[in-house]
C-alpha cells in the first residue's frame, strides 16, 4: 500500500478511536478551557488579560498537547499494536502522517475553543484584516506542531518514564512554533498596535519549521520507533 | 518442499544476554512447526527474530527469500506475529480491529467478514468494544486480524492461552487450513499434547540452540 493510503487508513482509525472514547471531549477540552480561566485569575487584569492573550491560547495549546500525543501513542502502546504495525511491515512514514493528521484535527478543534475562551474571557478583538493571518498562522502552526508531537511522541513510545520524558523534549523543541505563533497572532489581533502585515514574516518560520519536522518525520519514523 | 525460513548459526542479544546462541533451523512452506522448551529458552526471540522485531547479531536468516540478517524490515509485510499482546485497539469493536488490520494488507469487506466468521465472531459479538471483551474473545479477535492480514508465515506465541475449548478447536482447524493453502506457521507453545496434535515437526529449544 502507498504512504498516502496508510496515512489515511492510520488517521482514519485515530480519529473513530477518538470518537469512540471522546477523550478530546470530555478531557483535553474541559482541561484547556480550566488552563484559560486560571490564567485569567493569575492576571487578574483586564488590559494585561487583552494582550497577552495569544501567548496564552498558544501556551494552552501546547500543554494540551501534550495530553493529547501521550493518548495518541498510548493506544499504541496499551496492547502492543505499535510493534503489530511495525511486523505488518507498515509503511513508518504512513504512520507517522497518519498519526500527525489526527493529531493536526483534533489540536484544530482545540485551537478554535481556545480562541473562542480568549475572546469571551479575555476581551481579546479579531479584525477582519487579520483574520486572513490569523487562520494561516493557526493553519501553520497546527501542522508543525502536529509532526513535533508525533515524531518526539513516537520517540518516547517505549521509552521508560514516558510522560514525563515527553514534556521534557519536545517543549523545548516546539519553543520557535510558540513565539512565533504568538507574534503573528498579536498581528493578526492588533495588539499593542501591530498590524498584519507585521505577521506575515512569522509565518515563513512556522512553515519552514513544518516543512522540516514532516520531511524529517516521514524519513526518521521507522528508525525512532524500531529502537 | 521450498524453505520459508532458513537460520544458520543465529545469534541475537537482548540487554547485552544472548537470547539466540547459534540457532539453525528450516521451516517448508506449508509446515506447522512446534517449538517447545523451558521458560527463557529462547522461543519467542526466535519468534521475534522470523518477524524482524530482534536484530540478528550473527549468523544466516533468510525468511521468505529476504536476509533479514541485511535488512530485517524485508520480510515483515507477509509475516503475522501473535505474541504476548494482541494487538488490539481497545475503543474499537472486534469488526473494526479486523477491519483495520484487514485493510493495511487491502483485504476486502468480505475476506473481513470470513475472518470474523471463521473465529466465531460475526454477529453482536463484533460490535462490542474489545475493552469489554473477555481475555479469550481478545485472543480469537487478534486471531481473526492474522486471518484477515493474509499472512505467508505465522508466528504465534502460546496461541491457545486463555481460549476456550470451542476456541482452541477453531484456531487448531485455521491453522490446518492456512497450512494447507501454504502458509507456514511456527508456533511456541507449553500445552504439547494439543500443539503437538497440530503439528507435522516438534524442535526443542534449549539455551538458544535449536535441537531436532
Amino acid at each position: 500500500m502507498s504512504t498516502w493510503r496508510i496515512a489515511r487508513l492510520i488517521a482514519a482509525k485515530d480519529l473513530r478511536i477518538e470518537l469512540r472514547s471522546r477523550v478530546v471531549t470530555n478531557q483535553v477540552l474541559p482541561f484547556a478551557a480550566l488552563v484559560m480561566v486560571m490564567f485569567a485569575f493569575a492576571l487578574d487584569n483586564d488590559n494585561v488579560l487583552t494582550r497577552v492573550a495569544p501567548g496564552l491560547v498558544w501556551l494552552a495549546t501546547m500543554f494540551s498537547m501534550l495530553v493529547l500525543v501521550q493518548r495518541s501513542f498510548a493506544v499504541e502502546s496499551a496492547d502492543g499494536a505499535l510493534d503489530a504495525l511495525q511486523v505488518a511491515g507498515v509503511r513508518p512514514g504512513g504512520i507517522f502522517l497518519g498519526k500527525s493528521m489526527a493529531l493536526a484535527a483534533q489540536l484544530a478543534v482545540l485551537e478554535v475553543v481556545l480562541l473562542l475562551a480568549a475572546i469571551v474571557l479575555y476581551q481579546a478583538e479579531v479584525a477582519w484584516s487579520g483574520a486572513v493571518l490569523l487562520v494561516t498562522t493557526f493553519l501553520a502552526a497546527t501542522t508543525g506542531l502536529a509532526f513535533v508531537g508525533t515524531l518526539y511522541g513516537g520517540l518516547a513510545a517505549g521509552a521508560k518514564g514516558r510522560e514525563t520524558l515527553l514534556p521534557l523534549l519536545m517543549l523545548p523543541v516546539v519553543a520557535p512554533v510558540l513565539i512565533g505563533a504568538t507574534r503573528a497572532t498579536e498581528a493578526a489581533f492588533g495588539t499593542n498596535g501591530a498590524s498584519s502585515s507585521e505577521g506575515w514574516p512569522w509565518i515563513g518560520l512556522l512553515v519552514l519549521f513544518a516543512a522540516l519536522f514532516g520531511t524529517g518525520g516521514t524519513l526518521a519514523f521507522g528508525s525512532l520507533i524500531d529502537e | 518442499m521450498e524453505p520459508v525460513v532458513q537460520l544458520s548459526g543465529v545469534v541475537a542479544v537482548l540487554g547485552g544476554f544472548p537470547v539466540l546462541a547459534g540457532a539453525d533451523l528450516t521451516v517448508a512452506r506449508g509446515e506447522i512447526l512446534l517449538l517447545r522448551g523451558p521458560n527463557g529458552a529462547g522461543k519467542t526471540s526466535l519468534l521475534r527474530l522470523c518477524a524482524g522485531l530482534l536484530p540478528v547479531e550473527r549468523g544466516t536468516a533468510i525468511v521468505l527469500g529476504h536476509d533479514i540478517a541485511a535488512d530485517r524490515t524485508a520480510a515483515r509485510h507477509r509475516v503475522g506475529l501473535l505474541g504476548h499482546s494482541n494487538g488490539l485497539y481497545a475503543d474499537l469493536s472486534v469488526a473494526d480491529n479486523v477491519a483495520f488490520w484487514g485493510a493495511t494488507v487491502g483485504a476486502t469487506r468480505d475476506e473481513v467478514a470470513a475472518s470474523l466468521d471463521r473465529m466465531g465472531l460475526s454477529g453482536r459479538l463484533a460490535k462490542v468494544p474489545v475493552a469489554r471483551l473477555s481475555a479469550g474473545q481478545r485472543r480469537r479477535t487478534a486471531l481473526a486480524c492474522l486471518v484477515a492480514r493474509r499472512a505467508e508465515l505465522w508466528l504465534l506465541d502460546e496461541p491457545h492461552a486463555g481460549l476456550d475449548a470451542a476456541g482452541r478447536d477453531d484456531l487448531d482447524a485455521t491453522l490446518r487450513e492456512a497450512a494447507a493453502a501454504g502458509a507456514t506457521v511456527m508456533v511456541a507453545s507449553h500445552e504439547l499434547e494439543r500443539a503437538g496434535a497440530l503439528a507435522h515437526r516438534v524442535v526443542d529449544i534449549v539455551g538458544g540452540q535449536v535441537r531436532e
